[in-house]
């Protein structure tokens, strides 16, 4: 089985003032369709420059990285676009939600983008807000939800598309825990449904949570393989 | 994204911020509303300027015979011959002299009324009706009769309705009043319908002169102005040999003329309104790069979610256009009500028979021109926005 996401001998390396910035300093790595992978690792690790990569936000500067085996590397702004658009669903911690549009308007955003039907639209907006227990909020403003639910919006705009890989940026970080648990139980029910999770933080104990986990530490890769072993051994790294 | 779809986002995002969307319009409402009523009043003013021009005659030519001090002279007689010979082009004539001196009512004199001497076909050329009556006839031309037709604002205001068989004094002499004309204009003092009208024959006897110096020729059709034009010369010159002799007017030649310098001059007017609308767009173009930096984490969560740079770029330059055209139209209701409001004041003011109208073609140029300026002024805000960094613009705060 070829990888859905493969990095091969990745860098990425940004020059601030008169510093040069190692932020991927040589990844290779493999994710398979159906996984539920956590990548962790401290502020500064290089893990949002790989959530950028794999998101198509940002292109490395040497090494490939393909996506279901297309060099995403290579491609200009607009076919950069074009794939987020078709195989990414991303999940922010701040949300992202669109203030101005209403929670199902907010969910079709990428479909209108990808050019489908109104009718078709609306369909798929209102199924996968029914699947995340939002289907009586449709006509609600996000900043009329709580936290959680405004989350759940998130997710459901991130499934909407059925994309190749839902990519959870600190998906629980601007949660209290009760709520963030929640989340954490709905991803892990999309990866028991099939699809693809690439979740990012910096807690080794919601890392945890994936099947496998790989840790970060100044661009490199320092461990990567099932959860059960992380927890303990990565707080103490973290310090 | 279908255009409408962008439409309907610009509406909401314009709605959203009405003041703002307000004060941003102001100056494509005040180009708008200042090009079309501008255009409004040029129309206006030539509207005016015909209907008065054709109550003079646009079908008449004015010839004035100055002479050369000689005994070379042309008659009224040779005149005559002139419109016989070219029936294509020559429908009739009158002779015309104004007669000065006194007009006298009983003891009353007045002073502001004008007297003419005149054709028995003078009425129907100048389409004059008749009140009560008769006009002048071929019979008082060649008797030169002391008989007289007057005007409406004679027959108000001093015969009280009924002048016909009544006697007015001109330069001392009695004439009989054998016809009252019908209402020209306002019945105004000094106006064309304080006027008395006698036969020439007997209006050039009492000139010093004695002679006959103007007529009015009327054509057969106003196309061939500038053809009637030069029969006429071609006769004079040939009894003068020069062409300061005489001077040959046409009305219509005049009225194009005024109309001309009537359109030039509302177009350097209607230039200088839309200046407002390059100032306008301006405050479009401010408006939406601030927009656009307050947007910047909107442009990243929709560029992250698969916007191209397309898509970015036609938002927000829909937006502007939809503010601009927004403007456009608020612009055009505004100018409909200065139209409203200055055409009560002219009326008032300087002429009832004046109107400020707005025609259809300016309103359709202003509003294109709204919207185009939105177009304009939108896309350099536009194609920041599409250009961001999608990265940097989900980090923005």
């Amino acid at each position: 089985m070829t990888p859905l996401i493969e990095f091969r001998n990745l860098y990425k390396i940004y020059r601030m003032g008169d510093n040069i910035v190692r932020a991927v300093d040589g990844i290779s790595l493999g994710i398979y369709p159906g996984e539920f992978v956590a990548i962790v690792g401290q502020s500064g690790s290089g893990k949002s420059t790989c959530m950028n990569i794999i998101g198509c936000l940002d292109v490395p500067t040497s090494g490939e990285y393909l996506l279901n085996g297309q060099n995403v590397g290579r491609m200009d702004d607009n076919a950069l676009a074009e794939v987020r658009g078709r195989m990414i669903g991303f999940i922010f911690q701040q949300y992202n939600l669109l203030p101005k549009l209403n929670v199902q308007e907010n969910v079709e955003v990428s479909m209108m983008y990808a050019g489908l039907p109104r009718k078709v639209r609306a369909e798929r907006a209102r199924e996968a807000l029914a699947r995340v227990g939002l289907a009586d909020k449709l006509q609600n403003r996000p900043n009329q939800l709580s936290g959680g639910q405004q989350q759940r919006v998130s997710i459901a705009r991130a499934l909407v598309g059925r994309p190749s890989v839902i990519l959870a940026d600190e998906p629980t970080g601007a949660l209290d825990s009760k709520t963030g648990r929640e989340v954490l139980s709905l991803l892990q029910q999309l990866h028991r449904e099939g699809n693809t999770i690439v979740l990012i933080t910096h807690d080794p104990s919601i890392a945890a949570e994936a099947p496998r986990v790989i840790r970060l530490a100044d661009g490199r890769v320092v461990s990567d393989g099932p959860a059960e072993e992380s927890p303990t051994g990565s707080v103490k790294g973290g310090e | 994204m279908r255009l409408y779809q962008s439409f309907l986002l610009a509406l909401k995002n314009i709605l959203t911020s009405k003041v703002r969307a307000m004060l941003t319009m102001l100056g494509i409402i005040i180009g708008v509303s200042g090009v079309m009523v501008i255009i409004g009043m040029g129309n206006g003013m030539e509207n005016y300027m015909k209907s008065s021009f054709k109550s003079l005659g646009t079908d008449l030519l004015n010839v004035t015979i100055i002479g050369t001090g000689t005994s070379k002279n042309v008659g009224v007689d040779d005149m005559y011959q002139l419109v016989y010979d070219n029936p294509a082009y020559l429908k009739d004539i009158t002779p015309s002299v104004m007669v000065p001196g006194s007009v006298k009512i009983g003891s009353a004199s007045l002073d502001s009324t004008s007297v003419s001497g005149v054709s028995e076909t003078y009425a129907a050329m100048k389409k004059y009706g008749l009140a009560g009556g008769r006009f002048l006839r071929y019979a008082d031309v060649e008797s030169r009769s002391s008989v007289c037709v007057v005007g409406s604002y004679i027959t108000k205001m001093w015969f009280n309705g009924d002048a016909v068989g009544k006697t007015i004094r001109l330069n001392g002499t009695a004439f009989t009043i054998v016809g009252a004309l019908e209402e020209q204009s306002e019945s105004e003092e000094g106006g064309s319908d304080d006027a008395v009208y006698i036969p020439y024959s007997t209006a050039a006897r009492m000139t010093s002169t004695g002679t006959i110096t103007s007529y009015s020729f009327q054509i057969v059709s106003e196309d061939d102005v500038a053809q009637s034009k030069k029969i006429v010369g071609d006769a004079l010159y040939k009894v003068y040999g020069t062409k300061d002799a005489y001077s040959i007017i046409s009305m219509s030649e005049m009225l194009s003329m005024m109309t001309t310098m009537l359109n030039v001059l509302v177009t350097v007017l209607a230039a200088i309104a839309a200046i407002s609308l390059v100032v306008g767009g301006i405050g479009i173009m401010n408006i939406m790069l601030v927009s656009v930096s307050e947007r910047t984490r909107e442009i990243g969560i929709r560029k992250a979610l698969g916007a191209k740079q397309r898509h970015i770029m036609q938002q927000f330059v829909i937006e502007a256009a939809t503010l601009s055209a927004l403007g456009g139209l608020v612009g055009i209701g505004f100018g409909y009500l200065l139209s409203a409001l200055a055409t009560v004041i002219l009326k008032q003011v300087l002429d009832p028979n004046l109107a400020v109208v707005p025609s259809l073609p300016s309103i359709l140029i202003a509003f294109g021109i709204s919207a185009a300026i939105g177009i304009l002024f939108g896309y350099l805000p536009a194609r920041k926005a599409a250009r961001l960094n999608p990265i940097d613009a989900l980090r923005y705060e």
